[in-house]
């Protein structure tokens, strides 16, 4: 229709991707669609081995009702439980969902210590409780047990700082937003639990004092 | 989704989950091994990964979300949820626009199999195909809004969408630009917008590749350790675009910081016309300082230079914007008079929650005009005196023992309140359940008085959502309605929802707008990220669905005059963390609202009302000047009626009316 003709087209929208400052913007075809970042190794071998790792706190965990009556551990313990329980799911999700095993083959292991481990010492992440510190922390009570819980949970979140900082030190690992994510969150949380348990470690009295 | 599929689907995780839990042929049992395997499997349900979080028992003496709100139940979909409406109508929905999109919708269409065998998935037949949609939502999803005359910029994790809002039932998309980082928090000043970049994907080219993962090792190196990669072309920081031709947004500047940039704030100081400044939150892990010179992540007893426990201000010189940069960093955290960095100590964290340290703030907004801003930094609210904004000061800080992660904040329009919000669960936790008490993951209203807060009372979304929503207190902005402090916010898949915050310690609900779950077993990231008032509509930022557009409607919580008040506000531009004051014209459909908050709250005689509004109505449908008489009695009357009126807001609700009525514009 002649009265339509007058009226200017609305303009159809543009698809535009900027570059470096100073350097112009392109334009893309209409039907761009959007392209996920890789996902890295690095990646996978980070969730199966947090996985493991967050493991360990929550066996750790589970000793305190037996072990010890002191509140503030008590209801640290059930905070660290509940969140790491609530994240191994998050990390299981995440790699069924890219069709990855939530476990690390030997092989895999092997390459990522640089098979410069025994097997004992493979199965750990960084700063997991050793076989024999995780056997004095069952056999610990009270006081004791309070200064073995606290010192080994600083000791393991101190290597959960460590893996995420691997993570992120290597080349094309730690893209992907919900790892991203997941990784900034578990950081900052540990970093924070760090802080509170070496305040609460302060106030345990120590063995020589008793 | 619809049923049929659900269904499907549902079975299809479930199998999957046995398929990799018993790989093996299960053998035929006897009795009680078949016990044993029930229990088994029962013991596998429970640990479905895919299952959403179980609430937790209320604790004693909280109170939760009302489960029999019609909120609470609502179909599921993703573009087909039922919706549900009060005092608001949903006008426009706009899907989100195809660049920002993976692949292609159609999860059999080849491409998106090809899409997910790039992520390195090695068999994407045993995927459930709307599990294939969902999974790598955060990459594109939707994020903050800002506005500028008739233009909405939407960030994204992937870009900005600009849409053209001058009819806003027909607002239409202007441009993608791709550019990807997260989180995509946008401002705009005259003709530049800036933009936060946090993720280690981001490239100062805007390129979509990220990096490329190293080459395997080469044989017989299998064991050497493997340096960390500096990316000379990683973007991490806030970027700065010319948008003075809206379809050709061209970089300007990229300002590098070391930990990123999660959120950012445009600062515009009253005395300084060549300059705006940014403050940059930054809330991300510490990169290396081999790529960005002087970054550390150490402790500040190791390093007292450490890029943790602050924030950054970069200058912006409006002649040359390209010269922008970090012109400070200030040390929020500080004690000033042991210079300790990290003198705050997060507060007492509640049950599950884990504890925040403040050694970043999250959001920050600003309100120049006071001189004051109000931080939202992990562990406490804060309050700065930004008189000198590139050296802003700590004048107070506050903890409170409900809050998990102090998020953002914004004022009243006196400046006498601030709302912070909590964001328990980050935002991708479901935390408007039944059992989570409503003291959680909810606003919390500050008085400040003397640049001292003090806390006042909670607000949190009333209806419950179900266990795949995720769901707390998000961003939101003022709408203007005189004599009133009124809230839109955002709370993720729980909607929008708007508060009457008046009376600081009750704060009410008087309209919302929510859908119903993106899929109704599993929780898919989604729902309205902020929820803003701009010149007369609310517009909203859809995660995973778009943009929502949507107007309010009168209720018996709030009149069409109400409504129409708040419309003579107009602004040339919008960035809700850089507040400014709100300022009513003295129009007679102010002075009518006015009226009905005087009515519905009995502060004046029915009959005195009666007798106003007739005044006004001649002085409207008349000349201006022969109504204008009677207006001006009015005023003094009420000026008297205002000295002894009962509460301190009618009273100030007397004197604006009187204001008005001295000088009426039509």
């Amino acid at each position: 229709m002649r009265v339509c003709a007058q009226q200017p087209a609305p303009a159809k929208p543009v698809v535009v991707q900027p570059g470096a400052p100073g350097k112009p913007t392109r334009a893309l075809p209409a039907t761009t669609k959007a392209k996920l970042p890789p996902v890295a190794k690095a990646d996978v071998q980070f969730m199966q081995g947090m996985i493991v790792h967050h493991a360990q706190a929550v066996e750790m965990t589970a000793l305190i009702e037996s072990h010890t009556e002191n509140e503030e551990v008590r209801s640290l313990g059930a905070r660290i439980s509940h969140s790491q329980a609530d994240e191994i799911k998050f990390m299981k999700r995440w790699l069924v969902s890219r069709g990855q095993p939530i476990e690390m083959t030997m092989t895999e292991m092997h390459q990522m210590h640089h098979g410069k481990m025994s097997h004992e010492e493979m199965m750990l992440m960084p700063g997991m409780l050793t076989a024999a510190q995780m056997a004095a922390l069952r056999q610990a009570k009270g006081d004791e047990f309070d200064r073995l819980f606290l010192t080994g949970m600083i000791q393991h979140h101190g290597g959960a700082l460590d893996m995420v900082k691997d993570l992120f030190d290597t080349a094309g690992a730690g893209q992907e937003a919900e790892l991203f994510n997941f990784a900034t969150d578990v950081d900052s949380g540990q970093r924070a639990e760090i802080r509170i348990m070496q305040t609460m470690l302060e106030k345990t009295p120590s063995k020589e004092k008793r | 989704m619809n049923q049929v599929y659900t269904v499907t689907f549902r079975l299809f995780v479930i199998s999957l989950l046995l398929w990799l839990c018993f790989p093996g042929k299960l053998q035929a049992q006897t009795p009680p091994a078949q016990e044993q395997a029930k229990a088994a499997e029962q013991k596998k349900a429970e640990e479905n990964p895919f299952a959403p979080e179980q609430a937790r028992p209320l604790p004693a003496g909280m109170t939760g979300s009302d489960a029999n709100d019609p909120r609470a139940k609502l179909k599921p979909g993703l573009y087909d949820a039922e919706a549900i409406a009060k005092g608001m109508k949903h006008i426009l929905l706009l899907k989100k626009p195809g660049p920002f999109q993976l692949e292609a919708d159609d999860p059999s269409n080849p491409k998106v199999q090809k899409t997910l065998g790039l992520l390195g998935m090695s068999d994407t037949s045993k995927i459930p195909k709307p599990f294939q949609l969902v999974m790598a939502q955060l990459a594109f999803a939707n994020s903050d809004l800002a506005f500028q005359r008739n233009h909405l910029f939407q960030g994204n994790f992937y870009g900005v969408s600009i849409y053209d809002i001058s009819n806003p039932a027909q607002a239409k998309l202007v441009t993608s630009m791709v550019c990807p980082g997260g989180q995509g928090d946008v401002s705009v000043y005259k003709n530049l917008m800036f933009m936060s970049v946090e993720m280690p994907n981001g490239r100062i080219d805007c390129g979509a590749q990220g990096f490329a993962p190293e080459p395997p090792a080469k044989a017989g190196e299998e064991n050497k350790p493997t340096l960390p990669a500096p990316q000379k072309e990683r973007f991490r920081g806030v970027r700065i675009f010319d948008i003075s031709n809206i379809r050709n947004p061209k970089q300007i500047a990229a300002v590098q910081t070391c930990r990123g940039s999660h959120t950012h704030t445009l600062v515009v100081d009253p005395k300084d016309k060549n300059n705006v400044y940014i403050y940059v939150s930054g809330t991300s892990f510490v990169r290396q300082s081999e790529e960005l010179a002087g970054c550390s992540g150490e402790a500040p007893d190791k390093n007292p230079n450490t890029s943790l426990f602050r924030i950054e201000v970069i200058k912006v010189p409006l002649a040359a914007p390209q010269n922008a940069k970090v012109v400070s960093s200030p040390r929020l955290f500080m004690d000033s008079r042991t210079g300790v960095l990290n003198a705050l100590s997060s507060g007492p964290t509640h049950d599950s929650q884990k504890p925040n340290v403040s050694d970043q703030c999250h959001d920050i907004t600003v309100y120049s005009e006071i001189g004051l801003a109000a931080g939202a930094c992990s562990g406490n609210g804060i309050v700065l005196d930004i008189k000198d904004p590139v050296h802003p000061k700590r004048l107070d800080a506050v903890n409170d023992p409900n809050y998990a992660y102090w998020h953002s904040a914004s004022f009243s329009n006196d400046g006498s309140k601030v709302v912070f919000t909590d964001e328990w669960g980050g935002g991708l936790g479901a935390r408007c359940r039944p059992n989570d008490p409503n003291k959680w993951g909810a606003d919390a209203v500050f008085n400040l008085k003397d640049n001292k807060l003090s806390f006042a009372g909670y607000y949190k979304l009333p209806a419950a959502q179900g266990d795949s929503e995720n769901c707390v207190a998000h961003n939101g902005s003022l709408i203007p309605v005189p004599g009133r402090d009124l809230k839109v916010q955002a709370w993720y898949q729980g909607g929008i929802s708007v508060m009457d915050f008046t009376d600081a310690a009750k704060p009410v609900e008087i309209a919302y707008f929510d859908r119903g779950p993106i899929d109704p077993k599993m929780l898919v990231l989604g729902g309205d990220w902020s929820a803003y008032w701009y010149n007369g509509h609310i517009y909203a930022s859809e995660i995973a669905r778009g943009l929502d557009i949507l107007e309010l409607t009168p209720s018996e919580l709030l009149t069409q005059n109400e409504i129409d008040a708040a419309k003579t506000v107009r602004v040339a531009e919008l960035n809700v963390q850089n507040q400014q004051r709100i300022v009513w014209p003295n129009k007679l459909v102010v002075a009518k609202a006015y009226l009905d908050q005087l009515e519905r709250s009995q502060a004046l005689p029915a009959d005195q009302i009666t007798a106003v509004r007739n005044a006004i109505q001649t002085a409207e449908s008349s000349r201006l000047t022969r109504g204008r008489a009677k207006l001006l009695s009015f005023a003094r009357s009420l000026k008297e009626s205002a000295s002894s009126a009962k509460s301190a807001v009618d009273a100030k609700r007397m004197q604006a009316l009187a204001e008005i009525f001295q000088r009426p514009v039509k």
